[in-house]
């Protein structure tokens, strides 16, 4: 317990609170670039196979569908997505480590605006689920979704980034990629979502409560619609994924389309309209988690009249 | 046909029809939402989130159908 040793010359006020949760929020920032580099060995996509023999007669704009390996550690592959992961993380990490030196009873600007997040981001959740308890249980994880994917795809559009090539089994690649771009990556985020959401719903309603949702025999109607549910919460997975990949990836592919027409001007706005997107993406993927676990912690239908 | 031309053929079909749906969606969603906040302008805020919400539901239809056009043109 870190904070221990400093809680014995004062209580914890509010400002502890955010520092642990800070820190929580940073080490599972950790565990979600592990899991991200698994999800690259073990789930090589069918995808990835595929585009390497596209790429031979694609055009000469360098668009890949798949994170391209650029070395190897233990013969595990490493991505140039993956060393983009490793960079959000560090940021975020370095950050936290530099904060936390900073912090002190009197907020300068730097923590008064973390604070004024942190606390805006708390309100809201308790707004929505209804709960502080709930909200201070879930707030670690959305805010953890929200910083990794916010400077994860602002990182994206640092000079550079698509255009340091690396040489690596006689090919150049690019040596750095938005992590968003990479299915690996949105996939790893969107289990990590599903399974949060599942595991609120049993340990909120308890497991048969939870069942009841979806396994529901008491007229053929609501066993259809338990089905349809059923099947909707898988079909999550695969639209959480796809629409953090789709729409960075479109976007970086709009902005490699636009240079190859016309260079300096007109990807400017496109960029910028870009930068906007990866802001909104990451303020959606974390709020639909939060919402999704809202709907999962409601009473199933039928009990109660409302 | 050849087999790129082919794939340029559909790979534009993919990414204009498949947009289409997205586009005419969200535009709905979108004016009704005006339409809500005009007749209640208290509610913006709650009524802004929701829409945000339901757009990008419906954005994400639109992005499957461009990534199935990268992928037929790329892989």
């Amino acid at each position: 317990m870190a904070f221990a040793r400093q809680g014995d010359r004062s209580p914890p006020g509010p400002h502890f609170v955010y520092i642990t949760l800070l820190c929580y929020t940073i080490s599972m920032t950790g565990v979600l670039a592990h899991i991200g580099s698994f999800l690259n060995t073990v789930l090589g996509t069918q995808i990835a196979h595929a585009a390497e023999e596209g790429a031979e007669y694609g055009s000469s704009m360098h668009v890949v569908l798949k994170a391209e390996q650029i070395g190897s550690l233990f013969g595990f592959p490493i991505t140039n997505s993956l060393v983009m992961t490793l960079m959000a993380t560090s940021i975020l990490i370095g950050f936290a480590l530099y904060f936390r030196k900073k912090i002190g009873m009197i907020p300068g600007k730097l923590q008064a605006g973390v604070e004024m997040l942190f606390e805006g981001v708390l309100d809201f959740m308790t707004e929505t689920l209804e709960s502080e308890k709930l909200a201070r249980v879930f707030f670690p994880l959305i805010m953890t979704v929200f910083l990794f994917l916010l400077v994860a795809n602002e990182l994206a559009f640092v000079p550079g980034v698509g255009s340091i090539y690396i040489e690596y089994m006689g090919t150049d690649i690019p040596f750095l990629r938005a992590p968003a771009a990479d299915l690996n990556v949105t996939l790893a985020l969107a289990i990590i979502a599903f399974m949060v959401i599942e595991i609120a719903g049993i340990a909120v309603l308890g497991f048969f409560k939870y069942a009841k949702k979806y396994v529901n025999f008491s007229s053929p109607i609501n066993f259809v619609v338990g089905i349809i549910e059923l099947i909707s919460n898988t079909g999550r997975l695969i639209s959480f994924s796809f629409r953090l990949f789709g729409s960075i990836f479109a976007g970086e592919v709009l902005i490699i389309v636009a240079l190859f027409f016309a260079a300096y001007l007109v990807p400017v706005p496109l960029i910028a309209f870009e930068v906007f997107i990866g802001f909104i993406q990451a303020v959606v993927f974390s709020m639909l988690i939060l919402f999704f676990i809202k709907l999962s912690i409601m009473e199933p239908h039928g009990d109660k009249a409302h | 046909m050849e087999m790129e031309s082919a794939q340029l053929f559909a790979m534009a079909i993919a990414a204009g029809l498949g947009v289409l749906g997205p586009a005419i969606g969200i535009g709905m969603i979108g004016g009704k939402a005006m339409e809500a906040i005009g007749r209640n302008p208290e509610a913006s805020d709650k009524i802004a989130t929701n829409m945000i919400l339901a757009i990008v539901f419906a954005e994400a239809l639109g992005i499957l159908a461009l990534v199935i056009a990268f992928i037929i043109r790329f892989v």
